[in-house]
């Protein structure tokens, strides 16, 4: 019970200091903007080991944060196996051709009206769809290996990617096309110049969606068949011998490589749309 | 009307398109049947074959029509092999996930407008938790929240909540900081209140940041449910459905129970929007 009191005297203190600092002078410092949001993951993961070891829960349920460490530690090279086989083969690959496939079709279906008008309903409509739900069939059509699991992602990540750059690339108003037009300038120097630049925004935008939305799409597809290694088979073979403690490790894989994923993309967009509102500051 | 021609003429490639690929995907099976009975197949008979196979690698599209039908008008609701049974499973799963998702969203907004510590600590873990592909461990969620004696609804609703709950947190604090200074600046003039401030200004201006993001929030509620529902073992709801589809290779099924859920989404997005123009024109905010 003592392991409880001590964790709930932390979280008393850590909730003093991150009260104290958000409100004191030096809450615009960069420190401070990281230190509030440390606080509270330390808070969470002492209550956490706190409640496991004073409660006694089973690790069967839920084991303590050091046992997951020491499982994280132990067992690298499976975890660095199940990464490549999901993370860089299937999630990757179907994340750039998905991306790269919808960026490219919302290229050309910008340039009609007709296709604009007849595919952007369907597409949104798509969009909202429970897309994973083809992963089973996906999985029947490209066997159990990495393609397949490659294939769910490019669905997956298609709709919201297509959507957003169509979006985008009606961004530039008026006046500015009819400024491109005055300098005769063609349709790809207006394409490459004007609009491409103007729907940067919207494009990151979808590509950040996308990047959750491919690491998702990539271990659920695994549970319905794949090879003896993979995020998602760990995740499904491990819960039926009851270790969960490789599962959670394998879960911080995927919240690491997923974090660290949405975060290369954001530095990207935070280099191309500097010149953004949302970006200065 | 010319929008509507369009969509029309895009739904017929689809469904040309489809025809052509369930043709070809189709045709080795009917090739290899026709060579172990040692007959030539002829194209119409091809065409004929490939559209009416049993276990088809891609079905056609009357074939999903005619198993939709049966397995939704056909069959007695409470059936266990009426899709409306297990749709609803389903459903009853997202909207109770869904409304646990919003609430707790709307309540953290409200926590983090208000209280500088909040916002500073909350916010990016709001954001770090959604990389963590929460669907893709959802399965053990339910496992464990089975072992612990939490059954039925309410696993299933908790994953739906969780995914649900982000989007109406980033578009409630939006929404909740949408009045400007202005308006701020007249309500302390009024010598308003901070409570005041919340349900005559800061609520009401948020309402259109609001539902865009329910519209996003109930999809992602659906996908939740019917992920939820995969884990071996479940026997009701639409992401069962597809499991012992994929186990038995019952394509048709698989199709049938994939657009159900397309159904109920477009359903469940079509009820928000109807009820964001309706709120909104009545509080005169239509755009």
């Amino acid at each position: 019970m003592s392991v409880l009191f001590f964790a709930i005297v932390i979280w008393g203190l850590a909730t003093l200091g991150a009260v104290r600092i958000a409100n004191g002078p030096q809450q615009q410092m960069f420190w401070a903007k990281l230190a509030v949001p440390a606080l509270l993951g330390v808070v969470i993961v002492v209550l956490w080991e706190g409640i496991v070891r004073g409660f006694g829960v089973s690790p069967v349920i839920l084991p303590p944060p050091s046992a997951i460490a020491v499982t994280f530690v132990s067992s690298i090279p499976v975890l660095w196996g199940d990464f490549v086989q999901t993370f860089v083969k299937g999630a990757l690959s179907g994340y750039v051709i998905g991306c790269g496939s919808a960026f490219v079709i919302a290229i050309l279906i910008d340039r009609s009206p007709f296709l604009q008008d007849g595919l952007m309903p369907v597409g949104n409509f798509l969009a909202a769809m429970p897309i994973i739900g083809t992963a089973p069939i996906l999985v029947m059509w490209f066997g159990f290996d990495w393609q397949s699991k490659s294939a769910v992602v490019v669905l997956m990540v298609f709709f919201p990617m297509l959507v957003n750059t169509v979006q985008g690339l009606a961004e530039s108003s008026v006046m500015q096309r009819d400024l491109m037009k005055t300098y005769s300038a063609s349709y790809w120097q207006t394409l490459l110049k004007l609009r491409l630049p103007a729907a940067m925004p919207f494009i990151f935008n979808g590509l950040k969606i996308s990047t959750t939305l491919a690491l998702i799409g990539a271990i659920v597809a695994e549970f319905f068949g794949s090879p003896i290694r993979g995020m998602g088979f760990r995740i499904s073979t491990e819960v039926g011998a009851l270790n969960l403690d490789m599962v959670w490790a394998e879960i911080t894989v995927a919240a690491l490589a997923g974090s660290a994923f949405y975060g290369c993309v954001a530095v990207i967009e935070k280099g191309v749309t500097f010149w953004h509102p949302s970006q200065r500051g | 009307m010319r929008k509507i021609l369009a969509v029309l003429c895009v739904l017929a490639v689809i469904v040309v398109g489809w025809y052509g690929a369930a043709i070809s995907l189709n045709a080795k099976w009917t090739h290899d049947q026709a060579k172990r009975a040692g007959t030539e197949v002829q194209f119409s008979e091809l065409v004929a074959d490939t559209l009416s196979q049993e276990r088809p690698v891609l079905p056609a599209p009357h074939q999903v029509a005619v198993e939709l039908w049966k397995t939704t008008i056909q069959k007695k609701v409470t059936s266990k092999r009426s899709l409306v049974f297990h749709g609803w499973i389903t459903l009853s799963a997202t909207l109770m996930g869904f409304l646990i998702g919003t609430t707790a969203g709307i309540l953290l907004a409200v926590g983090i407008v208000h209280n500088r510590a909040m916002d500073m600590s909350v916010m990016p873990w709001a954001i770090a938790s959604q990389t963590i592909p929460i669907l893709a461990i959802a399965p053990m969620i339910i496992v464990v929240l089975n072992s612990i004696g939490v059954q039925g609804l309410l696993p299933k609703a908790f994953i739906s909540a969780y995914l649900s709950f982000f989007p109406v947190v980033v578009g409630m604090v939006k929404g909740l900081r949408a009045p400007d200074m202005m308006q701020l600046d007249l309500m302390k003039t009024y010598s308003a209140r901070s409570w005041d401030v919340f349900w005559k200004l800061r609520l009401p201006s948020s309402m259109p940041y609001f539902f865009a993001s329910i519209k996003v929030a109930i999809a992602a509620a659906l996908v939740g449910a019917i992920v939820a529902e995969l884990p071996a073992g479940a026997i009701r709801g639409l992401g069962a459905r597809m499991l012992t589809g994929s186990y038995y290779g019952q394509t048709i099924q698989i199709w049938s129970a994939l657009f159900m859920a397309a159904f109920v989404a477009a359903c469940l997005v079509g009820l928000v929007g109807m009820m964001q123009r309706w709120t909104l024109r009545k509080m005169g905010m239509t755009q």
